[in-house]
């Protein structure tokens, strides 16, 4: 397992909005995380990457066997934990270039590599682009300034491509996509699957579903992972919702 | 300098007056006619300067210190004040120059040496009130530009110093301005002849040394018909106790089609947290752009000091003339600053832009105050000012007062403010990216002075990024 999430208690504020979470990812699987809203999807997601709104009042988060709780948010983020936004953030001024290069330069810092200097850089950033069916004019403006919604997504993959991280959360990474950017996302998904990388998959649909097949569908409700199957579980949920779903006997998947 | 050095001149029995050796480095503190006499005669100035000075003394007798800044400071006592230093020994060549001056210039970034020439910057580096080193001139000579010490300029040039000094800033504009009429020691003239493209960067660095010195420079420039010049200017102060007073003033003139680019990098030292030490900043700048489709551009990056008072303003006369002001002003600490513009348009079609950026971090007050004044027969006279606040913390201020007076009912001007913290959100996105705190917040504020920073030359820009990060650091977490 590459991270371990055991009883996990969390507040917003004074509100409790996880109660007691377990949840183990698995090397190299990718895990879809579902349920209706308020059900404390987010905070899961900002809880893991240490956000500032999260206060963990009980319980463990282990990242290859280490608790991540007392670690900064830059420090997970540099062990390899990365969250693409549900919403990112606009920062004026600030070159998407520069801030990519600024981030890839700090990890490759932190695993003692070479930094790359900017046409090292762009060489690496050419083909991810393309990929990605991003204009190049995309780098040069200011960090998600003025993007489009699908143009915040496709950076926050790129993001993602660069960074190469081992850990990957994607929080409504298919909210407010076309059928053009939702397909470009997830083939720049799929492109990360080694075997290796685990994904945290947090949806409100099944519609990303169909282009990233997760290997284990996880319930959250109240705070809580009521139920964990196979990707069947999809259809399910897609015909009674997920008033449908009872609780079970914590279930843990394959380790 | 050795503390025994300082205790000697502020304990020594120096007497006012005539009878002080006028090989002396440091006169007592003090103002009155002697002082003044002592100072144009150390300056070997001819009579009629003494006389224009010892005017602006009886002016600024008169006169009382402004109140209405939206700054707070201790009365200034100016007879407590020493009004004329110069370093220990006036060298003829580096070689000759103090190897811990060096070593402060080459700490604070100041590449008066062969670095600099290399890259065509001619420095006329002051070190507290006296020209250490002019380069260049010769290559300049050969454009028939001047630029030397205005103390030089008054001896040499004394047709282009009557003509011009006082009539951009008369001497009882303000009450700081009267002051530096009357003290100013040193200072820079800069003349570019008709026609000519200044093939260089001219630049000055300032740099305040001697304890409870206040420094009085004075800037003229004048670019003649046709020319251009870009001159900067760049200054930054040691750490120490004392408050110290500046008064600078600086003139700008621009003949018909002629262009001044003048950008400045100040930070002298700002004062501790609680707001002790640091220096007192009160200058005035001002240019008129005299002839025809001329143009004055100011650009500052302002970190420094305990307290601004700046208003760099451009007079905009000749018809299609254009008067721009681009600055970022940082206040940390317990700094306060009351800093921005005046664009006064009289000409045709005259148009001005104001861009001003303020930082607010821990107990810094950072003031936007700016004036557009369009006058009757500026008929087509157009503004665009966007005043920008960004707030570091919850302890900092940020205040902004606009002031319009249209006579032309036709002008067009536009006015943006807006008012925004480094917001949490925006922090977290880059460190969840692997970027630092401090890197973080330095990539913000960066982003948010990039519109200012992109007018500065290169390579100054490349200083202001370095020292704004220098003055934030430490101001978050």
């Amino acid at each position: 397992m590459i991270l371990d999430i055991k009883d996990l208690h969390v507040n917003i504020g004074d509100k409790q909005i996880l109660k007691g979470l377990n949840l183990t990812l698995e090397e190299g699987k990718v895990h879809a995380i579902m349920g209706p809203n308020g059900s404390g999807k987010s905070t899961l997601s900002k809880a893991i990457v240490g956000h500032y709104d999260t206060r963990v009042t009980q319980g463990a988060i282990l990242y290859k066997g280490k608790s991540i709780l007392e670690m900064e948010a830059e420090e997970r983020a540099l062990e390899g934990i990365f969250l693409s936004f549900q919403h990112p953030i606009e920062i004026p001024g600030v070159n998407n270039a520069y801030f990519l290069r600024t981030a890839l330069n700090a990890k490759r810092k932190h695993e003692g590599k070479e930094e790359l200097n900017a046409a090292e850089f762009l060489r690496v950033m050419k083909g991810h682009l393309e990929a990605l069916g991003m204009k190049s004019d995309m780098i040069s403006r200011s960090l998600n300034e003025g993007f489009s919604g699908g143009e915040k997504k496709r950076n926050e993959i790129l993001q993602m491509l660069i960074l190469e991280p081992e850990v990957i959360i994607l929080d409504e990474i298919d909210s407010g996509l076309d059928i053009d950017a939702l397909r470009a996302v997830s083939e720049g998904i799929n492109k990360m699957k080694d075997g290796k990388r685990s994904f945290l998959v947090i949806t409100h649909y099944s519609r990303i579903l169909d282009y990233i097949e997760p290997d284990y569908i996880h319930v959250l409700k109240d705070g809580k992972i009521v139920k964990t199957a196979g990707v069947e579980l999809v259809e399910q949920l897609e015909e009674h919702g997920y008033d449908g779903i009872e609780e079970q006997e914590p279930l843990r998947t394959r380790s | 300098m050795a503390t025994e050095e300082i205790d000697n001149i502020v304990s020594g029995d120096y007497k006012l007056g005539f009878e002080v050796d006028i090989e002396t480095d440091t006169i007592p503190p003090g103002l009155d006619e002697d002082t003044i006499a002592f100072i144009s005669k150390k300056k070997n100035e001819p009579e009629w300067m003494l006389e224009l000075r010892l005017k602006a003394l009886v002016k600024w007798q008169k006169m009382i210190e402004p109140q209405w800044a939206h700054i707070d400071y201790d009365p200034i006592d100016y007879q407590a004040i020493s009004y004329y230093s110069t370093p220990k020994v006036a060298p003829n060549s580096l070689d000759e120059v103090d190897p811990k001056i060096l070593e402060a210039y080459k700490k604070l970034g100041i590449p008066l040496e062969e670095q600099k020439q290399l890259q065509g910057i001619a420095v006329d580096a002051v070190f507290d009130s006296v020209s250490v080193k002019t380069t260049y001139s010769e290559e300049l000579n050969k454009h028939g530009i001047i630029f030397c010490s205005i103390s030089e300029a008054i001896q040499d040039h004394p047709e282009l110093i009557k003509k011009y000094m006082f009539s951009v800033v008369p001497m009882n504009d303000n009450y700081f301005a009267a002051l530096n009429s009357a003290v100013f020691t040193d200072g820079t003239f800069v003349y570019i002849p008709k026609g000519v493209r200044c093939p260089m960067e001219l630049s000055t660095y300032f740099r305040i040394n001697a304890l409870n010195t206040g420094q009085f420079e004075r800037t003229l420039i004048v670019a003649d018909e046709g020319s251009y010049v870009s001159y900067n200017e760049g200054c930054s102060a040691p750490t120490r106790d004392e408050h110290q007073l500046h008064a600078a003033v600086v003139e700008l003139i621009t003949m018909k089609d002629a262009e001044i680019k003048y950008s400045t990098i100040q930070n002298w030292y700002p004062g501790d947290e609680t707001g002790k030490g640091g220096i007192y900043n009160f200058v005035t700048k001002r240019g008129i752009c005299k002839g025809d489709n001329s143009k004055i551009s100011w650009t500052q990056v302002e970190t420094g000091s305990a307290i601004t008072w700046k208003y760099p303003s451009c007079i905009l006369k000749g018809d299609n003339s254009v008067g721009e002001f681009y600055s970022v002003a940082v206040t940390t600490l317990a700094q306060q600053a009351d800093t921005g513009t005046k664009m006064i348009h009289i000409g045709k079609n005259t148009s001005s832009t104001i861009i001003s950026k303020g930082i607010s971090a821990m107990k810094g007050q950072n003031t936007y105050r700016g004036l557009v004044k369009i006058g009757a027969n500026a008929v087509g006279a157009r503004n665009h000012s966007e005043c920008d606040s960004l707030l570091i913390g919850s302890q900092c201020g940020a205040h902004t007062f606009p002031y319009l007076e249209s006579k032309d009912m036709y002008g067009q001007v536009e006015h943006e403010a807006t008012t925004s913290k480094i917001s949490d959100e925006q922090l977290f996105y880059l460190r969840q990216r692997g970027i630092s705190e401090e890197n973080a917040v330095s990539m913000i504020v960066h982003g948010f002075c990039k519109e200012v920073f992109s007018q500065l030359p290169m390579e100054y820009a490349v200083e202001a990024k370095a020292l704004l990060e220098l003055t934030l650091e430490g101001s978050v977490g």
